[in-house]
């Protein structure tokens, strides 16, 4: 399969101290990759240096184009959405301001209306809020709902940081379970940060494992899954 | 009772005027956290510009205009020009920058102008109008009209349009603005602009009332200092309420209270941002500032 995503040698820091050490990885057309790791082992950084939103060094490609360097808000408008730690939800906007910002980038505004439908379907219980403030939402609403505001700006690339944050185990299968259905039913390509690797390695194709910034195993999942130092460390039986 | 209603118009009239003033400091405020102590110079200049134009013959509204667009672009400039180089700076910097700007305009002025005041024209008729026993200034229905409009509008642009939309994200949540794709450095710039805007529509409402004159807006500013205060920084609404109020407050200070009179009506001011500040620092509508730590 091509490769939509490249990185090599990616390095970043923050202030003096350096988080990546030239990290490689790839994301292929079509498929889900997940980046699993540790607390502090740089996964989050990793999404944010693909989007230009910390200082690196080394080369990131989108379709085969050089982004590294480009600023955030221009590689969004290229295709990629990031759904980043922490949600970003606008708190004092209303559900539905929100998702209006997430197809800011557009301007085929039939095609915009047919994909607010389309989210409410996927997240029926966004729709029955479209006018309360998103401030009020639960933290499962505001993940479906960062999940929902990164589909309406119709990336080709879904870039998750730990989507299972804070979330009871069975919403994180809800939001796992959309994904994967996200990534099936409209070929958007998945970049997944999990610390929850278990739950990681049943959705994702490949995955690489992250420890202080460096890549220390990479592979098809169903590898990673049965290699027994992974099973005792992050799998847990 | 007449003359209290008189004096009440009369309050909401001037009150507009901080209203606006008020406001532009607040759409500022919320994007930047940041007070444009240079508020009320620019609307001073903007006014001054509008004089020029009046000068060279156009008609009032044309010259209103002009100066609306004219602001737009300067306050636009002076973001992109002076304040985006010390955008990361601490607070304090951005401060002195702002308060560099006042001398800068206010001495410009009066380098180009002179100190002397000058006679500014109001567009609105000059006899006054009779509600039975009531009279009320042309001007000072006249002013309520403009700046009830420009509210409006204002408005209507923050609510209904998406720039006005981008531009609330970009104020709230700036890293998530970007990611959304929102150039938010632009935005920022246009609320420049939009707040210079409404500045200019204050100098020009208020420079009928206190003649034209390089130190203009400075007590002005004060009473939008006042008025954002007691509505709250982080409440557009509550600013131009707390314009209002503040306005309507002066006034009647002023008629009934005999020792403050005209003199000491500054103090109102001074005195209303002291109370607020002691008894409810966030205003009467603002959220109080909570930080995670």
């Amino acid at each position: 399969m091509p490769l939509l995503l490249e990185a090599e040698n990616l390095e970043a820091q923050y202030g003096a101290t350096k988080v990546l050490h030239g990290l490689g990885f790839t994301v292929e057309a079509g498929g889900i990759t997940a980046i699993l790791g540790a607390n502090g082992a740089g996964k989050t950084t990793t999404l944010r240096a693909v989007c230009g939103m910390v200082r690196t060094s080394g080369s990131v490609r989108f379709e085969g184009q050089r982004i590294d360097g480009k600023a955030t808000e221009e590689i969004v408008r290229l295709g990629i959405a990031h759904t980043p730690e922490g949600r970003g939800t606008f708190m004092d906007l209303t559900v539905q301001e929100n998702l209006r910002l997430g197809a800011y980038v557009r301007s085929d505004r039939g095609a915009i209306t047919r994909d607010f439908e389309r989210v409410y379907q996927y997240f029926p219980v966004l729709g029955q809020r479209q006018g309360q403030q998103a401030g009020t939402l639960s933290g499962g609403e505001q993940q479906m709902l960062a999940v929902a505001r990164a589909l309406m700006s119709r990336p080709r690339l879904l870039l998750l940081d730990e989507p299972s944050l804070g979330l009871a185990p069975i919403l994180t299968r809800e939001i796992f379970r959309i994904v994967r259905a996200i990534n099936r039913d409209e070929g958007v390509s998945v970049l997944l940060v999990e610390q929850n690797a278990a739950m990681a390695l049943e959705l994702a194709d490949h995955a690489y494992l992250l420890e202080t910034g460096r890549v220390v195993m990479s592979g098809p999942s169903a590898d990673l899954q049965r290699d027994d130092s992974i099973r005792r460390s992050y799998l847990g039986y | 009772m007449d003359i209290f209603i008189q004096q009440v118009v009369s309050g909401l009239a001037t009150g507009g005027i901080y209203a606006s003033l008020a406001l532009a400091l607040v759409m500022i405020y919320q994007a930047t956290e940041v007070v444009n102590f240079a508020q009320g110079a620019m609307a001073m200049f903007s006014t001054y510009l509008c004089w020029s134009l009046l000068q060279l013959g156009l008609s009032y509204w044309v010259a209103f205009l002009a100066t609306l667009v004219i602001a737009f672009v300067g306050g636009l400039l002076i973001e992109r020009i002076v304040l985006r180089p010390v955008e990361d700076a601490p607070i304090l910097t951005i401060v002195i920058v702002t308060l560099g700007l006042v001398f800068i305009f206010t001495s410009v002025a009066g380098w180009i102008y002179s100190w002397i005041q000058k006679p500014f024209p109001s567009p609105f008729p000059k006899e006054p109008i009779k509600f039975g026993n009531i009279v009320f200034g042309a001007h000072d229905l006249g002013a309520i009209g403009v700046t009830l409009v420009v509210l409006l509008l204002l408005f209507l642009f923050f609510r209904y349009t998406t720039l006005g939309l981008a531009m609330r994200a970009a104020a709230q949540n700036p890293t998530s603005s970007r990611l959304c794709g929102i150039r938010v450095g632009w935005m920022l710039a246009i609320g420049w602009g939009l707040a210079a805007m409404v500045g200019a529509v204050a100098g020009m409402m208020v420079a009928p009332i206190v003649f034209l004159d390089p130190n203009m807006m400075a007590g002005i500013l004060i009473y939008s200092f006042a008025s954002a205060t007691l509505g709250g920084f982080t409440s557009p609404g509550g600013a131009v309420l707390g314009g209002l109020i503040v306005g309507v407050i002066e006034n009647l200070v002023g008629t009934y209270v005999t020792f403050i009179g005209t003199e000491l009506k500054l103090t109102v001011a001074l005195a209303v941002i002291l109370i607020v500040l002691v008894f409810k620092p966030s205003g009467l509508f603002g959220r109080a500032a909570v930080h995670r730590v």
